[in-house]
């Protein structure tokens, strides 16, 4: 083996490496979790909603009314008039910048956490 | 050991030379031709034999499918860090260099943004290796200057990523899978350096006591 030739400085080089990748994981894998849900409707803000009361808001859009549900500091479109049915299916969001919109009923809700992150669609 | 005159060019004029056929014609006058002679030293060809071996490795891990573009093991840095260990940080930054351009003649992507991001990862190492390379040696081994250049090299790749070709903060979601790459990749190449370097003084010890053994 050649384990004999590492020297106590290289296995010190080693656990710091480890150390330091494992806290970069933990930064930039693990997003933050979202404080509020930010319900847009025909590209203006419905209503800013913090995520600590459970509640179901209705949002009423060009094809009908979309039903958003906030349980357990997470938040889903529980029902939606479009006819695909993308904004539904994606489900429950929790993660600051995670977002559903449901393109025909012009409703959107977007998770917001304490500080702004960037993704594709703001940047 | 100080590489001297590296690739020094010197223009050598020989006025009593036949003057070359495409220059007789039209010629006015005495043209004197001139002869471009690169004068290499044992050292230049010591670090082009270096670096032939780094390309080696270089062209069979271009052989290794990997599972991310940009995940490499890297094996051309063995090469690195044992010229490094035996020759210094001068000839390791000509192995490596001069690995990165003709490596990147090879394989076609000489100025392409593959080539750049080669040079920057080349480029890191190097410099952390130059201060590296002052560590003590007694608890310091090849492994550590495999980890620091490893991380240098991502390090490196990884601005000329944003500042250049992706500039965007999404590619920080990648951060953590070279960085573990890196750090994985750099024990081993430190570790094959280490046991290489160790098996070679074994070997020169053998050949030295068989000397003496035969002198006595």
């Amino acid at each position: 083996m050649a384990l004999q030739h590492i020297k106590i400085g290289d296995w010190l080089t080693i656990l710091f490496g480890c150390i330091g990748v494992v806290m970069l994981t933990l930064k930039l894998w693990n997003g933050e979790l979202a404080d509020k849900a930010l319900i847009r409707s025909g590209g203006k803000i419905f209503r800013e909603v913090p995520l600590s009361n459970n509640q179901n808001i209705e949002v009423r859009g060009p094809l009908g009314i979309s039903i958003i549900t906030i349980q357990n500091r997470k938040a889903r479109i529980a029902s939606d008039p479009s006819p695909r049915q993308y904004c539904v299916r994606q489900g429950w969001l929790q993660q600051a910048g995670e977002i559903a919109l449901c393109l025909p009923n012009q409703v959107s809700v977007e998770m917001i956490g304490s500080k702004k992150q960037y993704d594709s669609l703001n940047y | 050991m100080a590489v001297k005159n590296n690739m020094t060019a010197s223009i050598i004029k020989k006025s009593n030379a036949p003057l070359p056929s495409r220059e007789r014609g039209g010629g006015e006058g005495e043209k004197v031709p001139t002869l471009l002679k690169l004068k290499t030293t044992a050292g230049d060809h010591h670090i082009a034999r270096m670096a032939a071996v780094a390309l080696g490795l270089t062209l069979i891990e271009n052989a290794i499918p990997t599972p991310l573009p940009g995940v490499k093991p890297g094996l051309a840095n063995i090469v690195t860090l044992i010229v490094l260990a035996r020759y210094g940080w001068r000839v390791a930054a000509w192995v490596s260099l001069l690995r990165v351009v003709a490596g990147s003649l090879l394989f076609g992507s000489f100025l392409t943004p593959g080539f750049f991001l080669s040079l920057a990862g080349a480029v890191c190492s190097l410099v952390v290796l130059a201060f590296a390379q002052h560590l003590p040696t007694r608890w310091f081994g090849a492994v550590s200057h495999s980890i620091y250049a490893a991380f240098a090299h991502i390090t490196g790749q990884m601005l000329v990523v944003y500042l250049w070709l992706i500039p965007h903060a999404g590619i920080a979601y990648l951060i953590p899978i070279f960085a573990t790459a890196a750090l994985v990749f750099g024990t081993v190449n430190g570790l094959i350096a280490t046991r290489f370097m160790h098996n070679a003084d074994m070997s020169d010890i053998h050949t030295i006591e068989k000397q003496i053994e035969s002198q006595t």
